[in-house]
């Protein structure tokens, strides 16, 4: 199948501004899910609110857009009663990590079979520019107007500290990483997160002086390095990619048919 | 003593009822004084192939029930008045999304912490209106373990007749106390199955096209039909619309589909209303002593009669109205201050002659409690 058969065509052209980063993540996405040659109904993606949430509008799989934060807690309620179905779960950075940082840590912590994405744009775009958990100091936003003081979260090492037993980041100038990433995260059994860095030109971009969108990509690319590469060790101040954590640990709707075997036994 | 026949806590009997009205999928956060419920079912669902989970917290619970719900399984969480506060958000999604799902909340007293392990009738209104915008809701509730039997299995039964969040409003006193509790034999009470489309795969399949009796038949996710569920308003699709006609005639299928079969949706009892000159109005636990009390009097010759109330939202304006039409006095006995009393007034002919008979102190409304009330309406002093 072509990847123009895995979208709602007559959605286009997309919501999302000129320059945002987010088409690509859905061009990475729709690369993998065809090489992996998946069929549109074994597929459900579900999403939150923000502008990554609207992404499951624009593709023809199963698609529950749910409320801010949430994506994750109603998607582990589809996987558990359908095991067989793949769950495909792109969020935001506030709605993955702020609102949604609770569900994100117990969804890791179970193992279960999901693959979360997190379009980490590090801005509220929704809302009009906001910083978000993922903003880190020193950035300017509507909420810090004279600099932000919150700490960001290390999306990669948050994730491997909770269970996650499948972590990899990329940005989207990759394009072609984050179509061999998500292939091997959607392959995955367990919880697999995906951070994609993705540029904000409207909002992150213009307020804190980076540029138009070709100067954020760029950014991505000379900023960002392969994980362990020589580069990194002469800066450390680069942002490695790649995949960080490919682990086995019992997937947990599979732990669950073991008690369904115990409890059916005691009958 | 036969299989059928059981001696319960009111929780266990919410079990059995749900049990029988065909739950497979429970997700729930522990709290008091629901939590037997989902103790029994971590016990009882993958005995029979079905799926429970512990989620990390009331929010979480509901929306992992409505995607189950959305696979095509019948679903319920349970809680209470904390946890209810923090359905909330998601109570309002089921609404939106028409999310076929039983919610139980076994009330203590609030607000907040409150008395976790006393009786309350506090959360009527929260039913009623804790989700934001306007919307219509079903809500239930049942004064003994026959009733909650019956009463969840009817709520099954109305979440799927309606595409509809079904809330069942039990309490404290009910919930933990025990007493016995027959179960019919299966198919003596009519189960209402979800209504699947019958178009084809590869026919375009509108999901939120009511058909000419208003029901909207389904496509469990996973099968041959993909569709969108959203929160925001949408058109026959499930896609995002913000076209007036559409956000109209959404908002206005969601409130009529509930509200005009107010009379339909009504569930009660009576007890010696042909001739009663007193009326007790009541509904769960208080609706225990309500009894008491007009049986009592009836043994003395006074002509109380009770109206046990067992769908409070929407609220049987209707029923209400014609059986407290000829009485002397009306007494709504509620263990709140006054939350359905209020809905009472509105609706009756002479709101003059209705009377408030409450305990909000944590201790469970007793006969004497409402006698006391009565004396005083009648002038005779406590």
């Amino acid at each position: 199948m072509a990847v123009k058969d895995y979208i709602r065509e007559r959605f286009f052209p997309h919501l999302w501004c000129p320059g945002c980063g987010h088409g690509m993540v859905l061009n990475g996405m729709l690369q993998a899910v065809e090489k992996l040659g998946m069929s549109k109904n074994e597929i459900v993606m579900v999403s939150g609110i923000g502008c990554s949430a609207r992404i499951s509008g624009y593709v023809d799989f199963h698609t529950l857009h749910t409320i801010h934060g949430r994506a994750l807690a109603f998607a582990t309620g589809v996987k558990m009663s359908r095991p067989e179905l793949n769950l495909i779960v792109p969020m935001g950075d506030g709605d993955a990590l702020a609102i949604g940082g609770n569900h994100f840590i117990h969804a890791a912590r179970r193992n279960i079979d999901i693959t979360a994405i997190v379009m980490n744009n590090r801005i509220y775009g929704m809302t009009g520019g906001q910083f978000s958990p993922l903003s880190g100091p020193g950035i300017r936003a509507t909420t810090a107007p004279f600099t932000n003081i919150d700490y960001s979260f290390d999306v990669v090492e948050l994730a491997k500290a909770a269970g996650a037993t499948f972590v990899a980041r990329t940005t989207s100038y990759h394009v072609q990483q984050i179509a061999d990433i998500l292939r091997n995260a959607i392959l995955h059994e367990g919880f697999s997160v995906v951070e994609i860095l993705s540029q904000c030109p409207t909002y992150f971009g213009r307020k804190n002086k980076a540029g138009d969108a070709v100067d954020m990509v760029r950014w991505f690319k000379n900023n960002t390095t392969p994980i362990g590469s020589k580069a990194k060790q002469e800066n450390p101040d680069l942002i490695e990619r790649g995949i960080f954590v490919q682990t086995e640990r019992p997937e947990y709707c599979s732990e669950y048919d073991k008690i369904v075997e115990i409890a059916e036994r005691g009958n | 003593m036969s299989e059928n026949k059981k001696f319960v806590q009111g929780n266990e009997a919410c079990v059995e009822g749900a049990l029988y009205a065909g739950l497979d999928f429970y997700a729930g956060y522990p709290i008091t004084p629901s939590t037997e419920i989902a103790e029994i079912l971590s016990y009882r669902l993958p005995r029979i192939g079905g799926k429970f989970i512990q989620m990390e917290d009331e929010i979480a619970s509901l929306c992992a029930i409505i995607g189950a719900s959305l696979t095509g399984r019948k679903v319920m969480t349970a809680t209470s008045g904390p946890g209810f506060s923090l359905m909330q958000e998601a109570l309002g999604y089921a609404v939106m999304a028409e999310i076929p799902c039983v919610i139980v909340d076994v009330q203590r007293g609030g607000p907040s912490t409150g008395i976790p392990t006393h009786g309350s009738q506090g959360d009527v209104n929260q039913a009623r209106w804790g989700t934001h915008g306007d919307h219509a809701i079903i809500a239930m509730t049942a004064s003994n373990h026959q009733d909650v039997f019956a009463v969840t299995v009817e709520a099954f039964n109305l979440a799927e007749t309606y595409r509809t969040p079904v809330i069942l409003l039990f309490d404290e006193v009910v919930g933990h106390m025990r007493e016995r509790l027959v179960i019919p034999e299966p198919g003596v009470i009519p189960l209402v199955d979800r209504l699947r489309t019958s178009v084809k795969g590869g026919v375009d399949y509108h999901p939120y096209l009511p058909r000419e009796d208003g029901r909207l038949p389904m496509s469990d996710f996973g099968g041959v039909h993909r569709y969108n569920v959203t929160g925001l308003f949408h058109d026959m699709w499930g896609f995002p619309s913000a076209e007036p006609r559409a956000v109209h005639g959404l908002l206005h299928h969601l409130v009529d589909k509930l509200e005009n079969r107010t009379n339909l949706l009504a569930r009660y009892k009576e007890y010696y209303l042909e001739d009663a000159e007193h009326l007790l109005l009541s509904y769960g636990s208080a609706a225990r002593s309500a009894r008491h009390v007009v049986e009592n009097r009836r043994l003395r010759g006074e002509k109380l009669g009770l109206l046990e109330l067992q769908t409070l939202w929407p609220f049987p304006e209707n029923l209400v109205r014609e059986k407290c039409a000829g009485a002397k006095s009306v007494i709504v006995v509620e263990q709140n201050m006054g939350q359905i009393l209020r809905e009472v007034k509105l609706v009756v002919d002479e709101p003059q002659k209705v009377f408030l008979a409450n305990r909000i102190d944590g201790v469970f409304i007793t006969p004497v409690d409402i006698m006391n009330i009565f004396r005083l309406i009648q002038g005779k002093g406590v």
